[in-house]
């Protein structure tokens, strides 16, 4: 990726996003179901009805109310939630920390434990035990997060109940936060007693969203070593009298890292997605249990907001992963 | 020289034989799997042993009948209504079937379309195409497969629907790229050569080369259309009420976990065999149709 294609794909991210917002509002917008009349009491006279369609801009044609939310999302205001009557902007703002920190938990999990696998089968490469690396790496690999999320609900909360399956925090303990990142603050402020309880809460989920990463970047990573270990640069240091460990860590590893961040960086975005389903499972207080409560109470405007959202984030994971292996190779940088 | 050769033939093992050995266990053990859950839909209103929907609330929450409290006649227990899991986990895999077959090859039937036109033709098909895919990608697949079951309702038409709306990139992105790259191969530029027209040449020559590519996918894609299924019924917008599902099951399962964790893990074990089966069987049909290793 050199520097003019990242400008090319800096310039593409406002017209995906215009596709991304339009589709989601016509696909909305061809729904059956009226939100309205889910909010009205019985009774309500259509006079009623009708100023509550008009507050929430579902009286006028798709186009128009499409560019009066434009408009208002430019600057800022992406609507009202129909089901929580809060600005969706707040809302998503309260919400999307919980989700950033269970996602960054996850990935420096997944990042740890890839790397160890991944080390650990360079090591016996050829052997027997190899057998065993690929084929643990494979199982990991097939079952996706969510399944992960129940099976290690089972085990860990119900089976040995060892952890908390629900919540973001235990309701009992009551601490004002100054921000929404619970975790990182309590950090910060040196409170580690909150910050335990908060990591008893996320550590499931967030090992059920590491699992199949880690199995990835294990898998990847391991193709990548085994080839630049055959590479001349690996022959000559071994010749030159390096020992396994230090042409591992000093030659071949870094030059096997570019392709893992490349492919292993687009795979973030699979795991935010999956932070929906999971957050659900273990009720934990993100904005992708959000979205699915904002879909079911057919919330319009949250939904468009929390999509959006989560588009912002893809693309900004995917150009910030195109930099970084720009970064990181020095082909590229010169190129 | 012509009955020599006929009485002769020589010997190799069939095609069939030498394809099956080359898959090695991957392609057995997934065929297997595969071939068990097709079986037991089939077969579902044969096997199981109650009506999945008979309520019997005088026996509700029985655990499995090799446990203290169960009984012979509900081999997995009950739910909390009384119905027989067992019976409801064989009528789940129809559900499961029906999604994976045609959701997966209705999603590969437009995705190869629209990768062969992008591939082919290039200029603004190609560029549309792309940013189509584009922004496609900037979807979360999980939550934007929920909407569009939402909007569209309840069943298995808008399973299947938002399952093909979500995944026809899958196939459209592969599809696209290995048709670019066969079309500079030497045998494209030779049916070039020879005045083939471009329809004749996706038909005849790049189509037949796509085929290992698109079966592997095609197999992975029914795993996931299962897993999506799982993921709209356990959000409770799949199919109606009354049919059973695994994601369904694994729903009302959560909320008695504590109490009778065997109704969440069974659907969960059935999952995990079928979409294992599916990528195992993906992973095995590659090595046989694959052209290179084939030689």
């Amino acid at each position: 990726m050199r520097w003019g294609e990242i400008i090319r794909r800096l310039v593409l991210i406002p017209p995906t996003l215009v596709g991304v917002a339009v589709i989601v509002f016509v696909l909305l917008r061809v729904v059956p179901g009226d939100p309205i009349a889910m909010m009205i009491p019985p009774g309500a006279s259509p006079a009623d009805i009708d100023r509550l369609r008009a507050f929430y801009g579902l009286d006028q044609s798709i186009p128009q109310q499409f560019i009066t939310w434009s408009g208002q999302a430019l600057s800022g205001h992406f609507g009202r939630s129909i089901s929580l009557h809060q600005q969706v902007f707040e809302l998503v703002l309260a919400r999307l920390p919980a989700t950033l920190e269970l996602a960054l938990l996850a990935t420096l999990i997944a990042v740890v434990l890839g790397l160890i696998a991944a080390l650990i089968g360079t090591q016996v490469r050829g052997r027997r035990a190899e057998w065993l690396v690929d084929g643990g790496v494979g199982i990991l690999l097939s079952i996706p997060d969510f399944l992960w999320a129940l099976i290690l609900l089972l085990l860990f909360g119900v089976l040995v109940p060892l952890l908390p399956i629900s919540g973001r925090i235990d309701p009992e303990i009551d601490v004002s936060f100054h921000s929404n990142f619970y975790l990182i603050e309590s950090l910060l402020t040196a409170r580690f007693d909150v910050a335990s309880a908060l990591l008893h809460h996320m550590i499931l989920p967030a090992l059920a969203l590491a699992l199949p990463f880690a199995a990835l970047l294990a898998r990847v990573l391991k193709t990548s070593l085994a080839e630049a270990e055959d590479q001349d640069y690996a022959q000559v240091a071994r010749a030159r009298g390096f020992s396994r460990p230090k042409i591992l860590l000093r030659e071949v590893f870094p030059n096997a890292l570019i392709p893992t961040v490349a492919l292993g960086g687009v795979q973030v975005t699979l795991l935010l997605g999956g932070t929906v389903l999971v957050e659900r499972i273990f009720s934990y207080e993100g904005i992708g249990n959000m979205a699915i409560d904002a879909v079911i109470n057919r919330d319009f405007p949250l939904i468009q907001g929390l999509i959006l959202t989560f588009a912002v984030l893809f693309i900004a994971i995917n150009l910030a992963v195109d930099l970084l292996v720009t970064l990181l190779d020095p082909r590229l940088r010169h190129g | 020289m012509a009955e020599l050769a006929l009485d002769h033939p020589v010997q190799r093992p069939s095609r069939w034989i030498a394809g099956w050995r080359r898959g090695g266990p991957k392609l057995w053990i997934g065929a297997t799997l595969v071939g068990v859950l097709v079986l037991v839909a089939l077969l579902a209103p044969l096997i199981a042993p109650h009506n999945p929907i008979e309520q019997d609330l005088m026996s509700a929450q029985l655990p499995p009948a090799w446990t203290d409290g169960g009984e012979p006649a509900y081999l997995f227990g009950t739910d909390s209504l009384g119905r027989c899991v067992l019976s409801r986990l064989i009528y789940s895999a129809r559900t499961a079937v029906a999604v994976a077959l045609i959701a997966a090859s209705l999603a590969a039937a437009i995705g190869i379309a629209f990768g062969l036109l992008a591939g082919s033709f290039g200029g603004w098909i190609d560029q549309l195409t792309s940013r189509l895919i584009d922004v496609w990608m900037a979807f979360p697949p999980v939550l934007l497969s929920i909407v569009l079951a939402a909007v569209i309702g309840a069943g298995l038409t808008s399973v299947i629907t938002a399952i093909v709306v979500v995944d026809w990139t899958r196939f459209a992105r592969v599809v696209r790229a290995e048709t670019l790259v066969q079309l500079q191969r030497d045998y494209a530029a030779a049916a070039r050569v020879i005045g083939l027209s471009r329809g004749k040449i996706l038909r005849l020559e790049i189509l037949p080369n796509l085929v290992p590519l698109v079966v592997t996918l095609l197999s992975v894609e029914m795993g996931i259309a299962i897993l999506v299924e799982v993921i709209l019924s356990f959000v409770g917008i799949s199919v109606t009420g009354d049919t059973p599902t695994w994601g369904g099951m694994i729903a009302e399962g959560r909320q008695i976990v504590y109490q009778a964790p065997w109704i969440m893990a069974l659907p969960i074990g059935c999952i995990i065999s079928s979409v294992i089966g599916f990528n195992l069987l993906g992973d095995g049909l590659r090595t046989v149709l694959d052209p290179v290793q084939r030689r």
